[in-house]
């Protein structure tokens, strides 16, 4: 049992992390504490692709050695073509290393994907920064619940207009 | 028509149509950050989606004429499945000829509104935002590729949130809505992101037909499950499915008006197009979960969007939030369409998209005309319109005649199939639940029309006042539309029905 557990640390670390994000998202009245929760949430996903292109002792995908020789170049329908030789995927660290490779290399392709990740990240958090910094200039707060109050009393305010207006219209 | 259009255009468009869709709206954005007019960026981005629509119907063209009817077209000349891959079959061509469509009358319309709601000096900023919202809503709907759909779906999110906070000058609730959008929509996208990790590992490709080829020997897997459940979740999100909508009424009742017009017609049929997509063209109703998940909880929850909020937007007094409401309670009838898991039922749901953006459209169009006549929304600033705008208000009866179903509106026979489909497939108290939730439209489009033709207005000053031509011609458009499709529905039945075979994957079915 203590086996299965810690054989899986990366992934309890991941789970985590990514509960503490949404537990954060959700429960915190901070607006700015909110968007450090859902950055936190967004992060725990770029460490689960990571760990996902984890091969079983791979070291960093940088050809060497003979590799380096037999592969210097080549792009385009060329790699197409020698992707197609290796069995797709190495993922969940299944050690299938690349039949034509010496040596054994952890998968680039999840790190590739977690930059395009981390740049949308980056970017959600700068609008939702952005965002706060219009709210707290149109509320005077960023506490989540005392904006919302003030939102309930315009539109329970409009709210009351409206009864008014449909009252007289109906005597 | 189409073949003279295919005829009639240059070979490389033919060629490269499927990127330049893409390109056009998404390199002349940031083009737009730096022109000083707002008239310009105006006409620049009607350029753009009319250029969108022209590559869309070329697309749609192709997939028609050709035998496989599909289109591959492998960016950079990197081969799929291992490069990034356009892929355009009848059901996305379909979103696509949609999305664009959308795109060139809503930004036909806009410029008045936007001169009237949004601060001068952020025009031109304005629409570099919509066309970057555009061309995330066109790259979801063309890509083959499934990461490449996550950076799409956040390239036209982090954009809608921008459009939407931008009402703030108006109101300022509109920024508060934003925020919790932004927060919602980044789950929803987080959540779509961690499934697709769930498939990656699975099966060691990104390449939503070759993940498509290689399920089929991992059923059973529990990550290829777990994978499924975040996909929909997070899709689901994004596609506002009850109950995981509760970002759009607000985001829809403060936006700009021309905002949510445009989203209303495209952002979440977008977002259903890639559920859709990962539910027939990735995974399979097949799968044995995958047919659980139907049966147990989007056949459900169509349901309960369809009652609970069409019970939601007859006690609105604020028409845009009485009609984003209502948005939701459709996107019900779409969803119990596809949970019916037939073709029939896929079909019925996609006709009901096409239609229902051409509702929601013409609906929104309208409500921007008062809103810029005006100046308000509620049901009270409705009253006596009929009299002093009487174009602009029979577009908007048309459309709601259409909303409630009808006869000779699109709206009925959108629900017809639904109805056909629902008891082709034995589900005939559905049919009944279909048939109360359009009772409940009766009420509250009737309560806005009520108000709009037979109340005395508020201020009787104001006499006539019609919203400007360039707004009241794609109003009509759309209108029109709905009477038109009301009555051969030949074209989006079409449509629908090759999507729909499209859509549950080459060989079957045919």
């Amino acid at each position: 049992m203590l086996e299965f557990i810690l054989e899986r640390a990366n992934y309890w670390a991941i789970i985590g992390l990514m509960m503490i994000g949404l537990y954060i998202t959700f429960a915190s009245g901070n607006l700015i504490k909110r968007i450090v929760g859902l950055s936190l949430f967004q992060t725990s996903v770029c460490l689960f692709y990571v760990t996902l292109g984890k091969v079983a002792g791979g070291t960093a995908p940088i050809l060497f050695g003979e590799d380096a020789i037999e592969h210097g170049g080549g792009y385009g329908a060329d790699v197409a073509h020698h992707a197609e030789m290796v069995p797709g995927g190495h993922a969940l660290g299944n050690a299938s290393a690349p039949v034509e490779l010496v040596n054994t290399y952890s998968n680039v392709l999840p790190h590739v994907l977690m930059l395009t990740a981390i740049v949308v990240s980056v970017a959600t958090l700068s609008v939702g920064l952005a965002l706060i910094v219009r709210i707290r200039e149109a509320y005077g707060t960023i506490e989540g619940d005392e904006v919302q109050e003030i939102d309930l009393e315009t539109a329970l305010a409009q709210e009351a207009e409206i009864d008014e207006w449909l009252n007289g219209a109906g005597a | 028509m189409i073949e003279l259009l295919l005829s009639s255009v240059p070979a490389w468009a033919l060629a490269h149509a499927a990127p330049l869709l893409v390109m056009v709206p998404l390199f002349l954005a940031p083009f737009l950050v730096m022109v000083p007019s707002g008239r310009i960026a105006w006409f620049v981005s009607i350029g753009a989606t009319a250029a969108s629509l022209v590559f869309a119907l070329i697309l749609l063209g192709i997939v028609q004429t050709s035998s496989s009817g599909v289109i591959s077209y492998a960016l950079g000349n990197w081969l799929p499945p291992l490069g990034i891959e356009f892929r355009v079959d009848a059901l996305n061509a379909m979103i696509l000829v949609l999305v664009s469509a959308m795109g060139v009358l809503a930004s036909v319309m806009s410029y008045p509104t936007v001169l009237a709601e949004i601060p001068k000096e952020k025009t031109a900023l304005f629409y570099s935002a919509f066309l970057a919202c555009f061309a995330g809503l066109c790259g979801v709907a063309i890509t083959g590729d499934a990461f490449n759909l996550f950076v799409f779906l956040e390239v036209s999110s982090i954009s809608t949130y921008v459009l939407v906070a931008l009402g703030a000058s108006r109101d300022r609730r509109a920024l508060h809505a934003a925020f919790n959008y932004l927060v919602m929509g980044t789950i929803g996208a987080t959540f779509f992101i961690i499934g697709v990790g769930f498939l990656y590992a699975a099966t060691g490709t990104l390449n939503m037909a070759d993940i498509a080829s290689k399920l089929p020997d991992l059923t059973g897997s529990r990550t290829v499950q777990a994978g499924f459940a975040f996909i929909v979740v997070g899709l689901g999100l994004k596609a506002a499915m009850w109950p995981l909508h509760q970002w759009l009424p607000n985001a829809y009742s403060y936006s700009p008006s021309f905002v949510t017009m445009f989203l209303s017609a495209t952002a979440t049929k977008v977002a259903l197009y890639a559920l859709i997509r990962f539910l027939f063209t990735v995974f399979s109703p097949r799968f044995a979960f995958e047919y659980a998940a139907f049966n147990a909880m989007l056949m459900p929850l169509g349901i309960a969007a369809m009652i609970a909020c069409s019970f939601q937007a007859v006690f609105q007094t604020d028409v845009r939030r009485m009609l984003a409401y209502s948005s939701v309670a459709q996107v019900g009838y779409m969803i119990l369409g596809v949970s019916i898991g037939t073709v029939a039922g896929l079909s019925a749901g996609l006709f009901h998209l096409l239609n229902h953006a051409m509702i929601k459209g013409a609906l929104f169009m309208a409500v921007a005309a008062v809103v810029l006549t005006y100046k308000g929304t509620n049901i009270r600033d409705f009253a006596g319109l009929g009299r002093s705008a009487p174009w602009t208000m029979t577009a908007f009866a048309i459309a709601g005649l259409s909303l409630i179903g009808v006869p000779l509106t699109a709206g009925f026979q959108s629900k017809l199939q639904l109805g056909y489909a629902l008891f082709e497939h034995g589900w005939w108290w559905a049919v009944i639940l279909v048939v109360f939730s359009s009772f409940l439209a009766v009420i509250y489009v009737g309560r806005i029309l009520e108000a709009v033709f037979f109340q005395p207005p508020v201020n009787p000053r104001k006499t006539r006042k019609e919203a400007p031509i360039v707004l009241l011609v794609p109003l009509w458009i759309l209108a029109l539309a709905n009477i038109y499709f009301g009555i051969t529905t030949e074209i989006p039945l079409g449509l629908a029905r090759d999507a729909a075979l499209a859509a549950f994957g080459p060989g079957m079915f045919r």
